[in-house]
């Protein structure tokens, strides 16, 4: 029995039945995109423009709190709640992006590697070698070095971070994916190669870009707030969670929540991105699902 | 295993010139420096002058070459800041870095190996539950952050530890608590999952059913064959420890290479950045090279390939 109608079969009757390893935490994401979407009408104060009457307030619960800055204000009077939902609006938007080009990027080049394979393959994975042989932090402190630092510098950065993992992976599904039988079976049919990469070979390798992709947003996030916070990503005043974190770090001491808050959003939106993944890859990765199939024989 | 050892070599010295081109590309090719270097009021002159002085001036392909050989000879130029070459500056902050990666990556396997062994032989039971728990934790926390809250915790808070600067043990658990957790993280999932497919093969059962005590069959027989996978990571992460460096010796005022390579870039130092960089991307080259080799030795279907 071929693999390929095995899994075909039970596809639409899996994928009716959302689990909840997916529902669950896509919730925190959607929400996490929802404030960022509506970031100009649900944000109570200016993330830019701050009080300086109310510098450096701690959150409303504790005693000095003020009861119209719930998170706290921070060294420039700033409310920062609302610089944390701006914030969430920056960080996504350039994740987001970094990763659609990243991820169409590499996946292009790895199916057309994979398929083709020959002296464009070889060159490829040299060119893979040699990136993943890297420390990305580093690459992108020398190209930040030279570009400067801007949003537009650091969506390329990124997405420069992130197509290699799309490229490896797709070019090895593609590689084997090639020599199926209904792959040989729509050459011999006369298909034309546009026809036999988009019909039969991207249908095969979106499940894994889906999940890999969705792992790259949360490594994406990690990797622009750490570049912001060290001062190579995201400029002041533009709020993002990196670079409030790295004006924090300077008067922690004085105000804890200042760091505190940026922190723990980053965590908790790169741990539902994972999570989300780890149940993505559960759910439609063909090779897990034939991986736990085995695991029951 | 000659012939294993000489084509890992070959495909190191290959990558290493990789690198050396991959920085050249990211500072050449993504701005002009000397540009960036002067101020805004500058006169052409003045900036086809530093173009000049710099090299920049001519084609391309021979300010690559210049700087290839640059590399091979170990010549990045002379530091704007200090007025000294800049290898040297970097060479000697290396020892830092490599302390603080190193004691990061001890902590790590102490702390995820055990974890992930439990995890997997409890497999479902509390103790998995707490360790996974501990591992998707970490493995969203970013470093930098991780660093901040331990500052505040342990040294602000408690006053247990210094907050900053090198030199005696105390001055290094933060930092590698700081660089280590990350890495110990994706390491205990791996161990439990490289632990969990060993279980399920048939020498382990026949292990158990020859009467050997459970940690026999645990720590004797499949510890010893999920060890690929798992050095395989320890290899590649060292890499992650050196990126992570950067940010953690920022945090803590760690004299290493990585605050070096990231203050250079705010005072545009360039040959410092290029020194910096190539020197930790060399670094992870030669642990890679390692690993490999130590791959050749443990599992010698690999020498074969």
């Amino acid at each position: 029995m071929s693999e390929a109608v095995a899994l075909a079969v039970p596809a639409p009757a899996r994928r009716r039945n959302v689990p909840w390893t997916v529902v669950l935490p896509a919730i925190p994401v959607l929400l996490a995109v929802l404030l960022a979407g509506l970031a100009p009408w649900i944000a109570p104060h200016s993330p830019i423009s701050g009080d300086l009457a109310l510098r450096l307030k701690p959150p409303v619960w504790q005693e000095a709190g003020n009861a119209d800055r719930l998170l706290g204000t921070d060294l420039l009077g700033r409310d920062l709640l609302s610089r944390l939902i701006w914030g969430a609006r920056v960080s996504l938007l350039i994740a987001l992006a970094a990763t659609l080009i990243g991820s169409v990027a590499g996946s292009i080049v790895g199916l057309v590697a994979g398929f083709y394979r020959g002296t464009a393959d070889t060159v490829l994975t040299k060119l893979i070698d040699v990136q993943l042989a890297f420390p990305f932090v580093l690459l992108a402190i020398a190209v930040v070095a030279v570009a400067g630092p801007s949003i537009g510098v650091l969506v390329v950065v990124l997405a420069i971070g992130a197509w290699v993992g799309h490229a490896r992976i797709v070019r090895g599904l593609v590689l084997s994916l090639r020599e199926r039988d209904y792959v040989q079976a729509a050459l011999a049919l006369g298909a034309g190669t546009p026809r036999i990469l988009v019909r039969h070979l991207v249908p095969e390798v979106l499940s894994t870009i889906i999940v890999l992709a969705t792992f790259d947003v949360g490594r994406i996030i990690i990797l622009e707030s750490t570049l912001s916070f060290l001062g190579l990503g995201v400029q002041p005043p533009t709020p993002s969670w990196g670079s409030d974190l790295r004006d924090a770090a300077v008067y922690v001491r004085q105000a804890w929540w200042t760091a505190a808050f940026p922190g723990f959003a980053i965590m908790l939106v790169v741990l539902a991105i994972n999570l989300l993944g780890d149940g993505l890859r559960d759910w439609l990765d063909p090779r897990t699902v034939r991986a736990r199939g085995n695991e029951r024989t | 295993m000659v012939g294993y050892v000489f084509r890992k070599v070959f495909h190191t010295a290959f990558v290493a010139f990789g690198v050396a081109t991959l920085v050249f590309a990211a500072l050449r090719l993504s701005g002009d420096p000397a540009a960036t270097m002067l101020p805004g009021d500058a006169s052409v002159d003045e900036l086809v002058a530093l173009r000049r002085q710099l090299g920049l001036d001519r084609p391309l392909w021979l300010q690559y070459l210049a700087f290839l050989g640059g590399a091979l000879t170990g010549d990045f130029g002379t530091s704007f800041r200090h007025q000294q070459p800049a290898l040297p500056l970097v060479l000697e902050r290396l020892p830092a870095t490599l302390e603080l990666a190193g004691a990061a990556l001890v902590l790590a396997v102490a702390l995820a190996l055990p974890l992930g062994i439990l995890a997997a032989v409890y497999r479902g039971r509390i103790v998995d539950v707490v360790a996974m728990a501990f591992a998707v934790v970490g493995q969203a926390t970013p470093y930098f952050w991780m660093g901040i809250m331990l500052i505040l915790v342990v040294s602000v808070e408690l006053g247990w530890l210094p907050t900053s600067g090198r030199g005696g043990v105390e001055r290094l658990i933060l930092p590698a608590i700081t660089l280590g957790t990350h890495f110990a993280a994706s390491l205990a999932r791996l161990t439990r999952t490289s632990m969990l497919e060993v279980f399920g093969q048939q020498f382990v059962t026949t292990a158990r059913a020859k009467g050997l005590s459970e940690w026999s069959v645990v720590l004797g027989h499949t510890l010893k064959n999920a060890a690929v996978p798992i050095i395989t990571l320890i290899g590649l992460q060292f890499g992650t420890l050196l990126g992570g460096a950067v940010v953690t010796e920022t945090i803590f005022a760690w004299p290493g290479v990585g605050r070096l390579a990231v203050q250079s870039v705010f005072v545009r130092d360039y040959p410092v950045v290029q020194a910096g960089v190539f020197v930790l991307a060399l670094t992870f080259v030669a642990i890679n090279l390692l690993v490999d080799l130590l791959y050749g030795v443990l599992d010698p279907r690999i020498r074969r390939e």
